[in-house]
């Protein structure tokens, strides 16, 4: 293509790599991609007859027009933070873990028949013992497809989503039946935990010690990251897992690890959801928090800090969300959303690689 | 069992499998590329979606049909855009598509949600070959998108094993440098299969919502488009062993109704409903060790964003 033009005459438009990642690209794109997903939103909103300032507007008075709206954004946030820092160690070492959601309700499960088995135990062995349940079966859940993957080279994308079908029809089985409530006119929920089984929440919100979980696992997540050998070995093998094994890193015994991590964490969120929330087990307990926690990971470049801070933005996409419903909005203008968001990122992303040149073309 | 419930649940296996097959024969077009499009399952539901309303509102099940692969096909060119020209990730973006999919049906169909269709897609037998014993009854009492796929899987082998475009498909996912070396546009290929590739999802989604079904539901593909990219693998890529393969995952489908109907056994039914998710991992761990002993495996370009600077 370039022989047909002369050199320094004709004005192209080219990919030139940049030697050293953006960093102002860094900030603008997410910001940017939020923005135009909400047009690509209000393009579908105006199409099917809604206003759509007047949704969004509504969305937002929905989050910061209440004292209730924010600390709901809190609340919300915390499975979103747990999940999305589960998620992202594991994106760390290219291990595509989509099976949050089902580490959630395992979690949840764990931490349930705890309560449930044990009604009497106090406050402080009661909330430990669910803490370690919801954790282990989280673990497990994640542990599960990580070994044919670190075996054979089983593609865990699939795995890990085939596992969260299981467990949220495995919890259906329980709440439908053994489990579900005799006092609970025939809705698919358990009886309520007892009153030691609850986490405790802060001034009259119901913003519970959850938040403290996610917070201090994000510090943990940081240090293990950045000032550990096994964080040093699990950037490694990200960055090139052919330079990991000349290193004499084990990749396998690394798979299982950041996967039962990565796990534990989506389950500890599950934990906090019935002990801090809904206080007993209940079908559909998360509203997709496992898959929106992917892009919560994706969008905050992985890193622990600014996984913390983008929960909040998507745990407000959601409160928003749920506001406008009762004026007919659809449910599922908020994964469009969200889905939106994560193509504009994705696309922007080559901005940060690559800077686009205008003007002659430079002669190789 | 008597005879006839046998051949009732084969015929059973061969309708519930065959949107899995359109799905699966899409993916395989994009891999067989060099793209792996993770976002079927989003893809599907489109099709689903877009192909139910258009059939409503036109009363027309051909015209849904046809708008449902062409709105998939569209979703399929946002993902070539982004993974072929903006060299994404591939793996995310797949599941940016199937999360963007889930929420744009869901939102463009809850005024669908418990309608009728006027006029779907109903079993047409095909004469003289639908009278002979046991294989008529199974294989050629079907309604029309049935007997498309049995044209479309010999074709796509066909077109893959013995053509020179097929050779230059498969080539620009083996070894795009060296697709590219000999003069075949490895970018405008691409994006032809994805293209295709979507369509071809979208058609199974309407299959579901147009024949299967025939209704809209929120999310009715229950993860028939996972299990479709898990076939691919099952099926080495290649079309005929992925119509074999889904009538295996029909097969489960039709034989958990069967079951419960013909055995008194209560198993809970959240436990029948397990067994194609559990079928598909059980089935692709299987795979996996077979191409792995016996060194076939995924197109060596797979999943590789095409940079002509990195040749």
């Amino acid at each position: 293509m370039a022989g047909t033009s002369l050199p320094g005459r004709v004005p192209v438009i080219t990919w030139e790599k940049r030697l050293e990642p953006s960093r102002l690209t860094a900030v603008i794109i997410p910001v940017a991609a939020v923005i135009l997903a909400l047009g690509v939103g209000a393009i579908f909103l105006a199409a099917t007859g809604f206003n759509p300032l007047k949704v969004y507007q509504n969305m937002l008075e929905g989050v910061i027009g209440s004292k209730y709206g924010l600390s709901e954004t809190v609340v919300k946030a915390i499975p979103l933070m747990l999940a999305g820092l589960g998620v992202s160690v594991a994106f760390r070492m290219l291990l595509w873990n989509i099976g949050a959601e089902g580490q959630f309700y395992m979690g949840a499960f764990g931490a349930s028949w705890v309560a449930l088995t044990f009604p009497h135990l106090p406050a402080y062995i009661m909330l430990p013992a669910m803490f370690l349940a919801g954790i282990a079966m989280g673990g497990v859940w994640a542990v599960l497809p990580a070994l044919p993957r670190a075996r054979w080279g089983v593609n865990e994308v699939i795995t890990t989503l085939m596992l969260n079908y299981v467990a949220i029809l495995w919890v259906d089985y329980l709440v439908y039946g053994p489990w579900k409530d005799p006092k609970g006119f025939n809705f698919p929920l358990t009886a309520p935990f007892s009153k030691a089984a609850t986490l405790p929440t802060f001034a009259g919100t119901r913003i519970h010690l959850g938040l403290v979980f996610a917070l201090l696992a994000a510090v943990l997540l940081a240090i293990i990251l950045w000032r550990t050998r096994w964080g040093y070995e699990i950037r490694v093998i990200g960055e090139s897992p052919r330079a990991a094994r000349y290193a004499g890193i084990k990749i396998e015994r690394n798979i299982i690890l950041v996967m039962l991590l990565s796990g534990a964490l989506a389950g500890l969120a599950g934990m906090s959801e019935v002990a801090g929330i809904t206080h007993r087990l209940q079908h559909g307990i998360s509203p997709g928090y496992g898959y929106t926690a992917i892009i919560i990971a994706w969008l905050a470049k992985l890193h622990p800090a600014t996984i913390i801070l983008v929960s909040f933005l998507f745990s407000g996409l959601i409160v928003g969300g749920y506001s406008v419903q009762t004026s007919g909005v659809p449910a599922a203008t908020v994964s469009m959303l969200q889905g939106a968001i994560l193509f504009f990122v994705l696309g922007g992303e080559i901005l940060t690689r690559y800077r686009l040149h205008f003007g002659r073309k430079e002669g190789k | 069992m008597e005879t006839s419930v046998w051949i009732a649940t084969l015929a059973a296996a061969i309708t519930a499998g065959t949107p899995i097959l359109y799905a699966a024969l899409g993916e395989i077009l994009a891999e067989r590329a060099g793209v792996l499009n993770l976002g079927v399952e989003g893809m599907m539901l489109v099709g689903a979606v877009t192909g139910f309303m258009v059939a409503v509102r036109t009363g027309n099940p051909w015209m849904g049909f046809l708008v449902a692969m062409l709105a998939a096909g569209l979703l399929a060119a946002v993902f070539a855009f982004l993974t072929i020209t903006l060299r994404a990730n591939q793996v995310v973006t797949g599941l940016a598509l199937t999360i963007f999919g889930t929420g744009l049906s869901g939102f463009l169909g809850k005024p669908y949600v418990g309608i009728p269709l006027p006029l779907s897609f109903k079993p047409v037998a095909i004469p003289i070959l639908a009278e002979i014993p046991i294989i008529g009854p199974v294989l050629f009492n079907h309604n029309p998108l049935v007997y498309l796929t049995y044209i479309l899987v010999p074709l796509l082998w066909y077109y893959f094993y013995r053509t020179r475009p097929g050779l230059n498909l498969r080539a620009i996912g083996e070894n795009p440098a060296a697709a590219d070396a000999l003069g075949v546009n490895v970018f405008a290929l691409r994006y032809i299969y994805v293209i295709i590739g979507g369509m071809l999802a979208g058609a199974g989604g309407a299959f579901l919502s147009l024949a299967y079904a025939p209704s809209w539901l929120e999310n009715m593909t229950a993860g028939r488009g996972w299990i479709a990219v898990a076939l691919v693998i099952f099926a080495v890529w290649d079309p005929v062993k992925a119509l074999l393969g889904s009538y295996l995952f029909g097969g489960v489908d039709a034989l958990t109704y069967t079951l419960q109907a013909a055995t008194k056994i209560a198993i809970p039914s959240f436990f029948l409903k397990m067994l194609p998710y559990i079928l598909t991992l059980v089935v692709l761990i299987i795979a996996t060790r077979q191409t792995v002993v016996k060194h076939i495996g995924a197109p060596g370009a797979l999943a590789i964003p095409y940079d002509r600077e990195e040749r």
